[in-house]
């Protein structure tokens, strides 16, 4: 499951992600981060198992936690599933069904944003 | 012996009375009419093999009349000629639907909006901000699918403009005008929707590319194109065409497309009106005209599109019934994704003519990933296959419903047109003419303080960084240098130094090295060779004063010094974004 953590500024400066891992266990994985000298938002890649435990000790420690269930949403009225933005996706999570049409896996998606830039037709958005 | 009496679609080959070897054929004729064949059954088979099968446009728009039409997509068709040959295939079917949806940059609409009063005679006119041609008669405008908004740029354009009139939306116009006795007024601003208008109608000088080059990119910066966004490194490849459903592919050699050809254009009828520009049908390549009625058309087979950071364009659907008049028609539209083969060009160079990597079919193209030096790269369509079986499965309906027939064409279409580049009278200056070849460089492991030195020694800003081999490893330039004295960083150079350098080759016209400088905002590239040693500069000065001396005067020396230009300061004109060679 993909989450996304924002960090305040009160809290940046702590080995937050190290120590959920240290203490839970779960192998998670960073697909994205951008962090500054004052926030950060990084997503994160949790085994579905270990996820409430993962999300529970992150909120504990100030962490502003979100499920990304609908990471990106495609507009069905704006989309003409041409395609554009299969390729761009690195993670395939972005590919087509048996009739062309496209099919977008929220759960490979980590918000990466490239399709949204690459989709002729605007049908991409963040959620 | 049997008596065969032909029937009128059959036309006898003139190869038959060479069957005639034995006795047992004979013909009987008056008139020049066949009245009938006596034939052994030996040569009944024969002859039957041997016949051409042949069906007229009436007899098939008889058969759209009755109901008793066969008609099938060229997706199926493939299926069909695979199975039955082309011999039967021919005999079953009596149409095939072909379809295509994709970005057509040459699209727009002639509008006549009437007049207001008092008059006007346009001559300049804007939808929605978006310019459109007004050099005609005063109140006709053309509105083309890649004219931008003058106020939101490339998020909205011509294509947008159509889709919003298609869509019955209000469109703002403003028009300006110089004023004549005739037509006093010299402005105007009103509020229009598709109904106010006189006509609307779509005519698009180059439409369904019979197909298209796939592009990739070889270079190490993601490139934004007309082909769409292509990942450094080949990390992707794109493409265009509907494949087996490509209208053109369907009949290649214009047996049945023509001038006048009735064809499935936006959801209504539309017509060709001749070849497309740039048709180009030896090399596959062949494109069309075409022309419909803009408020009968639908949003679902009309979108416009933006091309992050290159442009709006406009998506068309277009299908082309192909009526099966003969075996070798009923053949051509057994082609398949497999026998269409295509090009793969490398984007990465910026010239009319990019190099190709390799030859691909469209099956291997739909597959999603194809083979680029034993490396796997996913593909992307840009066109909608799911949108072309769409609109060949909704004309055969069409033609199935009895509301669509098939027409006769008024003339062929070019078969021997040739596609020429642009005669330029002058030639484009290239890097060498114009860079310096006196070089000032830096070996790695130096200290800022020794670039501060040879910098203010040199007179000059930028000063690449080399290795012990002399290959280019990294620039510093005096803007660098100022920064790391103001933040207190008296670093090596490796750490202060750009390592991603933007560099320019001796052969580049220096329209390429201009884009260069203003799209990553600098001011000098060194020019590298092959082996990546430094063998000259370029400057967006050395760029200033050659254009000043091709438009004929002295620049003034310029009071900003390179080092601190401003971001978003470019005294260079633009340039103009390098097409391929052939444009969608």
């Amino acid at each position: 499951m993909k989450i996304l953590l924002r960090f305040t500024p009160e809290i940046i400066q702590e080995p937050h992600i190290a120590e959920v891992i240290l203490e839970t266990g779960a192998k998670l994985n960073i697909d994205r981060a951008s962090i500054d000298a004052v926030s950060g938002e990084v997503v994160i890649d949790v085994p579905d198992e270990k996820c409430d435990k993962v999300i529970k000790l992150f909120r504990s420690r100030g962490v502003v936690v979100s499920v990304l269930e609908h990471p990106i949403v495609l507009d069905e009225d704006e989309c003409v599933q041409c395609g554009a933005c299969i390729s761009v996706c690195h993670i395939k999570a972005l590919s087509f069904k048996e009739d062309w049409s496209i099919t977008l896996d929220e759960r490979r998606c980590n918000q990466c944003g490239a399709c949204i830039t690459a989709c002729p037709h605007r049908a991409l958005e963040f959620s | 012996m049997i008596i065969v009496t032909p029937r009128p679609q059959w036309t006898l080959p003139g190869s038959m009375p060479r069957l005639d070897s034995s006795s047992d054929f004979h013909l009987h004729q008056s008139n020049g009419r066949y009245l009938g064949i006596t034939v052994s059954y030996k040569y009944y088979i024969k002859l039957l093999l041997c016949i051409m099968f042949e069906r007229s446009i009436d007899e098939i728009n008889q058969k759209i009349k009755d109901g008793s039409v066969h008609v099938v997509t060229a997706e199926q068709m493939t299926e069909i000629v695979d199975e039955l040959g082309p011999k039967d295939a021919a005999r079953e079917v009596d149409v095939v639907t072909t379809g295509t949806f994709g970005a057509m940059c040459s699209s727009g609409a002639f509008l006549n909006f009437g007049h207001s009063d008092p008059p006007i005679k346009m001559q300049r006119v804007w939808l929605n901000d978006v310019e459109a041609y007004a050099g005609l008669a005063a109140a006709d405008a053309y509105i083309g699918a890649t004219q931008l908004s003058e106020s939101r740029g490339m998020e909205y354009g011509g294509g947008h403009v159509i889709e919003d009139l298609v869509a019955h939306k209000s469109i703002h116009l403003r028009a300006i005008a110089y004023g004549t006795d005739c037509y006093p007024r010299k402005n105007i601003e009103t509020t229009i929707t598709i109904d106010d208008l006189n006509q609307a109608i779509m005519m698009n000088p180059r439409n369904a590319y019979q197909r298209y080059n796939v592009a990739t990119n070889s270079s190490d910066r993601t490139l934004y194109t007309y082909m769409g966004t292509l990942l450094p490194n080949c990390g992707n490849a794109t493409y265009c065409g509907a494949g087996a459903l490509s209208p053109l592919y369907n009949d290649p050699d214009f047996g049945t497309i023509g001038i006048g050809t009735k064809i499935f254009l936006c959801g209504t009828t539309g017509y060709i009106t001749g070849e497309g520009t740039q048709h180009d049908p030896q090399n596959d390549f062949a494109t069309l005209m075409v022309l419909g009625n803009l408020k009968e058309m639908s949003r679902e087979f009309l979108r416009g599109a933006t091309f992050y950071r290159y442009g709006t364009t406009l998506y068309v659907g277009l299908g082309i019934p192909v009526p099966i008049l003969n075996e070798n028609i009923a053949k051509k539209t057994g082609i398949s994704d497999a026998d269409i083969v295509t090009n793969v060009l490398d984007y990465a160079s910026p010239r009319r003519t990019r190099p190709t990597l390799r030859k691909v079919s469209y099956e291997e193209l739909k597959s999603g990933v194809i083979e680029l030096d034993g490396k796997e790269v996913r593909t992307s369509p840009l066109s909608s296959f799911f949108m072309a079986r769409k609109v060949a499965s909704t004309l055969k309906h069409w033609i199935e419903r009895g509301e669509f027939t098939i027409s006769q064409p008024i003339e062929k279409l070019p078969t021997d047109t040739v596609f020429r580049p642009m005669k330029q009278i002058k030639e484009t200056p290239l890097v060498k003419d114009v860079m310096s070849r006196k070089v000032t460089t830096i070996k790695k492991g130096k200290s800022i303080e020794d670039a501060a030195k040879l910098i203010m020694k040199g007179q000059f800003t930028h000063l690449p960084v080399i290795s012990e081999d002399d290959r280019l490893i990294g620039i510093i330039t005096a803007w660098d240098i100022s920064k790391a004295v103001a933040q207190a960083k008296y670093d090596k150079l490796d750490r202060t130094m750009t390592r991603r350098v933007i560099t320019a080759t001796l052969d580049e016209p220096i329209d390429v090295t201009a884009r260069k400088l203003e799209k990553y905002n600098i001011s000098a590239l060194p020019v590298i060779d092959k082996n990546r040693k430094v063998i000259g500069m370029i400057t967006s000065d050395d760029i200033s004063k050659l254009i000043a001396k091709r438009r004929g005067f002295t620049p003034r020396k310029s009071k900003i010094s390179w080092a601190q230009k401003p971001k978003g300061f470019c005294p260079i004109e633009t340039p103009k974004e390098e097409g391929g060679s052939r444009e969608p």
